[in-house]
């Protein structure tokens, strides 16, 4: 069955969608799928051993995703790990800085984490008060 | 929306859906919230991932862990873990066979690390039924450069310059093919994208439609831009449903956003395109037939000239494009022809996406720059042929196309060099064979496709590959006479002469290069009736050594025929008489006695029943 092959002569549509429409909606795109696009400045662990857990690492993941999500900040990862081994220490978190050695912050607060984030995450000068240790442990 | 620290990227391509990826999302969804992290991770479905043989498959982001062959009960464990307690699961990470340890991630694996993704540069990374999902990845970038600040002229320029080819198989240059029809003075002109992928094997274009569908939407545009078509057909084969659907909701997603319909981002421009579905016909993805299913007629080829170009759908000037070949252009626009004429050979310009199948290690879809060699991707990519056999040949370009001999695994793969071979592209089904693979056993079976999917127009092509069929299933039966060889060669030539479409003129292309390169093969059929494969069965025995046999009742148990006599201590003998050559009592003989053994070309070495089995270990060591 042949389509109907009549072209219009009225005056062109209404288009629904121009080029700044466009460059907007790809712009708002693109927040949703930058874990994906996998260029990162650096990450933070979370350590979430079952003593992690107990002692309140799930408030800290939180507290840590609303400050990405708050700064619109696109080149840090939050992401978990297990048991750091110093549990009474916990909650803690390691903030890992390309090209710089991790550094391990401990007995973790809200405050502790925001104040973390927007100095050492990204101010780039680590929170000596609330830091256990810099450099990774060497294997055995 | 809260932010997501984790993104689990699961495959759900045909391959990966069929293996239970939708059970899988469930299970991950109701795991996910059970540990109230449903706005920490999310599950994103994505297209196929391509690497099919380890589905059902999942990469978490933005790490990029690599699990595969999930199982339901697995999620319970791997959420508690892994997206809880960020420990990754090692038991569902891939292992090649050669390698003990896992490889955790993604772009370590051997199979992802050689390949090069331009057309498939979304697939994994994208929801293909989230057209936000395409933008963020600078989706229809390239329809606003050529709708704001190019001419029609200036982007068949660039495609010429990109040196782009059909992906479907012939390899026209498409530059070339969009100048053509925009020459013609008739209006309207249409632009049809086929999807009619019938290779036996190959599923390079439903994966790019269920994974990336608006990439082809995109170059479809630009095409009609290009060509000045208002309307443009999707012909896609109703056995794709998920490729369908994806197709579907991208094409209405590309309406409501105003890419498709008129006056598109105030350009001036109006164009929409309708799906066809066709019904499978093998003949159908031959342009002059598709057209015909289009139309609404029987799907039979025409006579060229003229070409679709000149007088196409409704005799008005028509381009076909590949799918393949469309969801190149959208990258050839944004990057520019210079770079993208760097990539591939002389003549041979960018990626081409194969599937990779039959006896390798690593099945799975892949896309490489042209001028890759077969033992990259046999041995990198592939993993290798399971169990350490010989590698035989790869047949490429389907019934199409022929049989490429390992002798020739260090030529650069591009049109020309496939066609030189007796091969062809073809649209890129690529099948492994190894030492067990009987060639004239893989002809036949060629044959037997195209026999039955000849629309029989052209007797040649009909009644041609019928005679070819009957002389192959007569050597694999045993039968074979001399000159048999001679005789398909000649015929062979004369199909590919007289033949009217691209179907009669390649259907010869499977025999005739297996005789090219293995000749041997068919004579030891024709004159010792032995098959040097041990794979046509009717020159195939098995027979027990009883040297080997320890008598486990295991093959005697399983044989359907009930053909094996013997009992505890006793060895096992095969009634060749009865027995119908299935093979049971080869596959589960226990390898560390591989006392089955297949015979072909020699009698069945006599022995009588009721001898007793010698226990070598045991007398060895002198305990009776």
């Amino acid at each position: 069955m042949p389509m109907s092959h009549n072209h219009r002569n009225s005056p062109l549509a209404m288009p629904k969608l121009t080029i700044e429409e466009l460059r907007k909606e790809r712009e708002k795109a693109r927040k949703g799928i930058y874990l994906r696009e996998g260029e990162f400045r650096g990450k933070i662990i979370v350590h979430m051993g079952t003593c992690g857990i107990a002692a309140g690492a799930r408030g800290i993941v939180s507290t840590f995703l609303e400050e990405v999500e708050k700064r619109a900040v696109k080149d840090i990862a939050v992401t978990t790990s297990g048991c750091a081994g110093l549990c009474s220490r916990e909650p803690m978190a390691t903030v890992e800085l390309v090209d710089t050695p991790p550094v391990k912050y401990g007995d973790l607060t809200p405050e502790k984490t925001r104040k973390i984030f927007a100095e050492h995450v990204l101010g780039g000068t680590i929170v000596a008060d609330y830091a256990i240790g810099v450099g990774s442990e060497k294997g055995g | 929306m809260a932010t997501r620290r984790i993104e689990l990227m699961l495959c759900a391509g045909t391959g990966c859906v069929a293996g239970g990826a939708f059970r899988i999302k469930e299970a991950l969804d109701s795991e996910i919230s059970r540990h109230g992290l449903q706005d920490e991770v999310i599950v994103v479905p994505t297209g196929c991932n391509g690497f099919c043989g380890q589905g059902p498959l999942l990469v978490v982001e933005p790490e990029k862990i690599f699990y595969s062959w999930l199982k339901e009960e697995d999620i319970p464990f791997l959420v508690q873990e892994h997206f809880l307690k960020g420990r990754p699961v090692k038991k569902l990470m891939f292992t090649p066979t050669e390698r003990k340890e896992p490889i955790p991630l993604l772009g370590e694996i051997p199979f992802f690390k050689k390949q090069m993704l331009l057309v498939l540069r979304n697939k994994g990374i994208i929801d293909p039924e989230q057209i936000s999902d395409y933008l963020a990845r600078d989706g229809y970038v390239a329809v606003e450069k050529v709708l704001t600040s190019m001419s029609p002229e200036q982007v068949i320029g660039e495609i010429i310059t990109s040196g782009l080819r059909g992906r479907g198989g012939a390899g026209f240059p498409t530059g070339v093919k969009w100048k053509i029809c925009r020459s013609q003075e008739r209006t309207p002109k249409y632009i049809i994208c086929n999807c009619d992928e019938g290779d036996p094997g190959a599923y390079m274009d439903r994966s790019v439609f269920e994974s990336d569908p608006h990439s082809v939407i995109e170059g479809l545009t630009i095409a009609a831009y290009a060509i000045g078509a208002a309307r443009g057909y999707i012909y896609v084969r109703s056995e794709y449903p998920l490729a369908i659907r994806r197709i579907q909701i991208a094409v209405q997603q590309a309406r409501d956003y105003g890419l498709l319909g008129e006056n598109i981002l105030d350009s001036g421009f109006s164009f929409d395109v309708e799906i066809r579905e066709g019904s499978g016909a093998f003949v159908c993805g031959e342009e002059t037939s598709l057209i015909h299913s289009i139309e609404g007629l029987s799907p039979e080829p025409r006579q060229r000239p003229p070409f679709p170009v000149q007088s196409g759908l409704w005799g008005q000037p028509t381009v076909i494009n590949n799918v393949e070949t469309l969801a190149n252009v959208p990258v050839i626009i944004s990057r520019g022809a210079d770079w993208y004429s760097r990539i591939g050979t002389e003549t041979s310009k960018g990626t081409k996406i194969f599937s990779l199948v039959g006896k390798i290690n690593n099945t799975g879809l892949i896309e490489v720059p042209m001028g890759v060699t077969l033992r990259e991707i046999v041995y990198e990519i592939g993993g290798g042929i399971p169990g350490n056999r010989a590698f035989k040949a790869v047949q490429t370009g389907g019934p199409s196309g022929g049989c490429i001999p390992a002798s020739l695994m260090d030529v650069p793969i591009d049109y020309e060099s496939l066609l030189q071979a007796g091969s062809m592209m073809g649209s890129g089904g690529m099948i492994v064979m190894d030492e067990d693979t009987c060639m004239v056993d893989v002809s036949k079976f060629y044959l037997q496709f195209t026999n039955d999917e000849s629309c029989g127009k052209c007797s040649t092509c009909r009644d041609g590959s019928e005679a070819l069929l009957e002389v192959l299933t007569r050597i694999t039966d045993g039968h074979g006479r001399e000159g048999d060889i001679e005789f398909m060669e000649e015929l062979g030539h004369a199909i590919k002469d007289a033949s009217m479409c691209g179907l009669g003129t390649t259907l010869p292309n499977p025999v005739l290069s297996t005789i090219t390169y293995f000749r041997d093969e068919y004579e030891a059929h024709i004159k010792e009736k032995r098959c040097p494969a041990k794979a046509c069965k009717e020159l195939t025995s098995y027979f027990i050594d009883p040297e080997k046999c320890q008598a486990c009742l295991i093959c005697m148990r399983e044989c359907p025929a009930e053909s094996i006599y013997g009992e505890k201590n006793v060895i096992h003998v095969i009634d060749q008489v009865k027995c119908t050559k299935c093979g049971s009592c080869f596959d589960v003989c226990p390898e560390r006695f591989a006392a089955v053994v297949k015979i072909s070309g020699e009698p069945v070495p006599f022995v009588e029943k009721g001898r007793l089995i010698a226990r070598k270990r045991k007398q060895a060591e002198g305990v009776a």
